[in-house]
């Protein structure tokens, strides 16, 4: 079960990450989750948000470049140990994490999540089906808002 | 008392000057049109034959040939000499990735140095000089055209070649060199860098400076010559017609002169490519007369400047180039290195991009060229990994450097961020102040 991340390169200068944030805003475009890596020079905005293909298309006409990549957003009680918990399984089945980011919240029932994109992910997926970790689908995501 | 390498060959009056150039462009002419095909065929479809041309003014009437034709005859289409006779090869890189290739034969490398020597004892020098060769040697003319030439005149020469400038400065001052041998942009960086060795002018024992291989302006000169306490002088060349001494200027400083008993060169204008008369600028183009391995007939040189026949106070009566003004193509020089945007765009391509936005910037920092490639993120070229992007940087920058042989740095940038004109994007942007 993965979700969809939008990735879109971004330049290291002044106000560029504003102006793209504004672009989602104007179209009421809601983010979820969201993170940058960064380097000198660019940085690589990854976005989770309420309609990927429509963000994708807004920031397309932009003139940003784009993509869409898999993840996994996985739900976490807000608590000590907790993620703990999580990467001690992902470390147990050999599965590497290629980057990982997290945030929280108050209004679902879950309060805290992850997302990862994962080394060799669909292999990586098969292995923690029988793990005790729970995967949010982009339809519970959806209902976020 | 001016002196000379060649006293005979130098202060020839101009008539007598021109029955030489008369007869060698006559007997070049024949060997061209015997030997080498290409010139044939071309001679052909204007039907001439090489008794058309019997002296210097009827030079207009010949063809052009231009360094795509170099390109289109490789590696050695345009020899006039069997391969057993030539002694060396140089090649310079093209504006794709075929290089032009420069046959010489043990006469040619004998004429070369004796060019050079003229320039060396043009600039003051004498076989009792330190010649310091800080040109790159190799495939690069100048190198071992500046050494060919300082050995000949019976001067020390140090085989330095280029970079390490601690090295450099340190054998400038310990083995007391006399003559420098450069690019006038590491010759600036050398000047600075004196005091960051703790030394100034009055350490090292340099009397002269030959500085080459790129363009520099007046106050370029005056900034090297007070850095390094010397008398700097300018000389041209370019390896399809020889490397370094196809001109310098002499101690007046009036010109860079032509040494014509072997190149004989005409400035044409840029769009019709007729000749044009002295004072004019316009493209110049040079014929070679006295070379065996690769005579060129009308080689168009783009670079841009103008000439003058008259005879200058220093008693020679070799016709004198202007300091050049720019290019006719998109050619820069970046350290003393040839680069066409093209080459650029073919790494880009080879990498499977198919329409790569790019931008060349080129700057100088602390007197040394940089030049920074920006290279537009297309969807086939981005990756969410920011490993993936820094691989995708060092592995262009990797290519670049290797095609051109010089190094750069690779900036990734956002797609239309590059400039653009009417549609075309401005490919180079040089900050170079000289």
């Amino acid at each position: 079960m993965v979700i969809t991340q939008i990735s879109a390169f971004i330049e290291n200068k002044p106000g560029r990450l504003a102006e793209v944030i504004g672009f989602l805003a104007q179209e009421d475009i809601n983010i979820h989750a969201l993170s940058i890596a960064d380097t000198t020079d660019f940085g690589i905005l990854r976005l989770i948000v309420s309609n990927p293909q429509k963000t994708w298309e807004i920031l397309k006409e932009r003139g940003l470049t784009v993509k869409l990549t898999d993840v996994i957003a996985v739900a976490l009680e807000h608590r000590p140990g907790s993620l703990a918990r999580v990467l001690g399984e992902l470390e147990s089945k050999d599965i590497s994490i290629e980057y990982m980011y997290a945030f929280t919240s108050r209004s679902s029932s879950h309060d805290a999540m992850v997302i990862f994109r994962l080394d060799r992910q669909q292999e990586a997926l098969e292995k923690i089906k029988g793990c005790s970790i729970e995967l949010i689908s982009s339809e519970i995501l959806s209902e976020l808002g | 008392m001016e002196s000379y390498w060649n006293p005979y060959i130098e202060t020839l009056s101009r008539d007598e000057l021109t029955i030489l150039q008369n007869k060698r462009l006559r007997s070049t002419l024949d060997k061209v049109y015997s030997r080498v095909p290409f010139y044939r065929g071309k001679m052909q479809e204007k039907g001439l034959l090489p008794g058309d041309v019997k002296t210097v003014e009827d030079l207009k009437l010949l063809p052009f040939i231009t360094k795509q034709d170099m390109r289109d005859t490789y590696p050695y289409g345009l020899l006039a000499e069997p391969l057993e006779t030539i002694s060396r090869i140089h090649a310079s890189s093209g504006t794709t990735g075929k290089q032009t290739v420069v046959g010489y034969t043990k006469r040619d490398l004998d004429l070369w140095s004796e060019c050079m020597a003229r320039c060396l004892v043009m600039a003051g020098a004498s076989k009792n000089d330190i010649v310091q060769v800080c040109y790159g040697y190799g495939l690069f003319t100048g190198g071992l055209g500046a050494h060919g030439g300082a050995e000949l005149l019976g001067a020390a020469v140090i085989p330095a070649s280029t970079g390490n400038t601690r090295r450099q400065i340190t054998m400038m001052k310990d083995f007391g060199s006399t003559v420098l041998c450069c690019t006038p942009s590491y010759a600036l960086y050398l000047g600075d860098s004196l005091k960051d060795f703790g030394l100034t002018k009055d350490d090292i024992t340099l009397k002269i400076g030959i500085f080459g291989a790129e363009p520099w302006s007046r106050n370029m000169r005056k900034e090297i010559e007070e850095r390094l306490g010397i008398e700097a002088f300018d000389i041209y060349g370019l390896s399809e017609i020889m490397g370094p001494s196809v001109s310098q200027d002499c101690k007046c400083h009036q010109g860079l002169h032509v040494w014509e008993d072997s190149f004989i060169p005409e400035i044409v204008d840029m769009e019709t490519l007729e000749p044009v008369p002295d004072g004019v600028a316009g493209e110049l183009v040079i014929t070679t007369i006295d070379k065996e391995g690769l005579p060129l007939i009308r080689f168009r040189t783009r670079d841009i400047g103008s000439i003058t026949h008259e005879k200058c106070a220093c008693g020679r009566v070799h016709a004198r180039m202007s300091k050049l003004s720019g290019r006719s193509d998109d050619m820069l020089i970046i350290r003393g290195v040839n680069v066409f945007p093209s080459q650029i765009e073919s790494v880009l391509l080879e990498s499977g991009e198919t329409s790569p936005h790019y931008q060349i910037i080129v700057d100088r920092v602390n007197n040394l060229d940089t030049m920074t490639v920006e290279i537009e993120v297309s969807e086939s070229l981005f990756s969410d990994f920011v490993k993936g992007l820094e691989d995708l940087e060092s592995r262009l920058r990797a290519q670049i450097e290797s095609v051109l042989g010089i190094s750069c740095k690779v900036r990734l940038v956002e797609p239309k961020s590059i400039t653009r004109s009417e549609g075309k994007a401005k490919r180079v942007i040089d900050k170079r102040i000289i």
